[in-house]
């Protein structure tokens, strides 16, 4: 049980993949103008990144490592996030409408999402079972979400500051999560 | 030789199942979607102003198709568009009554007191926090712009201290009646010729020291009225568009000429 709560705390706060891994900085800038759009992204993050890391931990053991092939990791699970990513949309858009709309275009946008591949990648490299994978994978893309939330709600109060003309848009944007990342830091004696 | 035919296998068995496994889904989990969607889509403006309640356009045509929302749903559109979706749709369009929005103040630099000088934010949501803006009016146009900066319409202008709208530009999108802090922008008819351009609900005493074309609450316009078309509450005059005739005896009686016609307005201008 200890592992499992310390893994959840490490990959949420102590080794977020936005402020200390550095990995999803693009879809992080990208949808985090808006508090709305950043949930959306958020929740789907979050589905795709889980189940993706218990199709890439049974893949890499059941498949890859019988046979020797483990330096295929990246090429195979790229393959597998990919089309994951596909029948996923496919099975929302049949089953849950709700969701669909809900999710919308943030789906299509994970499968070239890094923190999906990195979550799945460095699980292997630790040597995760594959429940601490499942917790390792839900930590990652909470900590994600909590990046993208916080950031959101940073933008949206610069909108109305007084911002130097120079460092409008995204300057300041990269400033703040610069600043984030250093308040992150904090954390390092956590775990 | 293993070396290569395993990794080939592997991979090209991995890339086939994955394959299969996605044609088979397409097919279990195929959803019709209308076409007629994407035909009202075509139509619609495309400006995703959300006035329609919708999100964006593409909501809209959803809805349209679902037959969820009404023809003339759009009000950025218009009759025009209202026909093409009638049309599109197979029912007839209703008739849409144009309406346009107005700033429901007058109190510019030269007729409205101020009560101090505002040197903050240029932003009326935030000036308005400060003791109820600048202008001693409480009830008045804070003139920071706000709604200028969210028109996609290049409708509004900001003229001596006051926003303006262009009657003409105007597509009654509301996007500057959610934004302003006041609440002095509102939808009128744009056929109805005759507008009570305050919205102080202070007593006509309090109203006269602040600003010279406020509504003091005289009631001459209720007295005079041929149609009985105004209702007096919270010291203000109100117009009820459905029974204005356009007759215009209100705008003449005014005393403040807080009611005015804005279609003399435009002509005089010009």
């Amino acid at each position: 049980m200890g592992s499992i709560f310390t893994i959840l705390i490490s990959t949420i706060f102590v080794n977020n993949y936005v402020f200390a891994k550095f990995l999803g900085i693009c879809p992080f800038l990208g949808v985090s103008s808006k508090m709305e759009t950043a949930t959306g992204m958020g929740v789907a993050v979050t589905f795709v990144t889980t189940l993706a890391s218990i199709v890439t931990f049974i893949i890499q053991k059941y498949i890859l490592d019988v046979l020797g092939l483990g330096y295929l990791q990246t090429i195979a699970f790229i393959l597998v996030i990919a089309s994951l990513v596909q029948f996923v949309e496919m099975a929302i858009k049949k089953m849950s409408p709700t969701l669909y709309n809900a999710l919308g275009v943030y789906l299509p946008l994970i499968t070239t999402n890094c923190v999906v591949l990195g979550v799945a990648i460095l699980n292997i490299q630790e040597g995760y079972t594959l429940i601490e994978t499942i917790i390792s994978a839900v930590g990652a893309s909470l900590g994600f979400f909590l990046a993208l939330v916080l950031m959101a709600g940073v933008r949206e109060k610069l909108e109305l500051a007084d911002i130097p003309e120079a460092l409008v848009g995204f300057p300041i944007t990269l400033i703040a999560t610069g600043l984030m990342s250093i308040a992150f830091s904090g954390f390092a004696g956590l775990v | 030789m293993t070396d290569i035919i395993y990794p080939v296998v592997v991979l090209g068995g991995l890339g086939s199942a994955f394959g299969i496994i996605l044609a088979i889904a397409s097919k279990v989990f195929f959803v019709p979607t209308d076409p007629k969607v994407e035909q009202l889509q075509n139509v619609l403006p495309g400006a995703n102003c959300g006035a329609c309640g919708f999100p964006g356009c593409a909501g809209l045509a959803q809805a349209l198709a679902d037959g969820k929302a009404p023809v003339n749903a759009c009000s950025v559109g218009g009759q025009k568009v209202a026909d093409l979706v009638a049309g599109i749709l197979g029912t007839e369009a209703e008739a849409v009554e144009k309406q346009v929005a107005v700033v429901l103040c007058q109190g510019d630099c030269d007729k409205a007191k101020d009560k101090f000088i505002y040197e903050g934010i240029q932003d009326c949501r935030i000036a308005s926090r400060l003791s109820d803006g600048q202008k001693a009016c409480s009830f008045g146009c804070t003139g920071c712009g706000t709604c200028y900066n969210v028109c996609q319409f290049d409708a509004i202008e900001m003229v001596n201290g006051i926003a303006v709208i262009d009657r003409e530009k105007c597509t009654a999108c509301k996007k500057c009646i959610e934004v302003c802090p006041k609440k002095i922008i509102e939808l009128v008819p744009y056929d109805n010729h005759a507008i009570v351009k305050c919205k102080s609900e202070d007593p006509g005493k309090v109203v006269r020291g602040n600003c010279s074309i406020g509504c003091i609450g005289c009631q001459i316009c209720v007295k005079n009225c041929p149609s009985n078309a105004f209702a007096f509450e919270n010291n203000l005059a109100k117009i009820n568009y459905d029974k204005c005739t356009n007759c215009m005896i209100c705008v003449e009686k005014c005393p403040t000429k807080a009611i005015v016609n804005p279609v003399k307005e435009e002509s005089l201008a010009n």
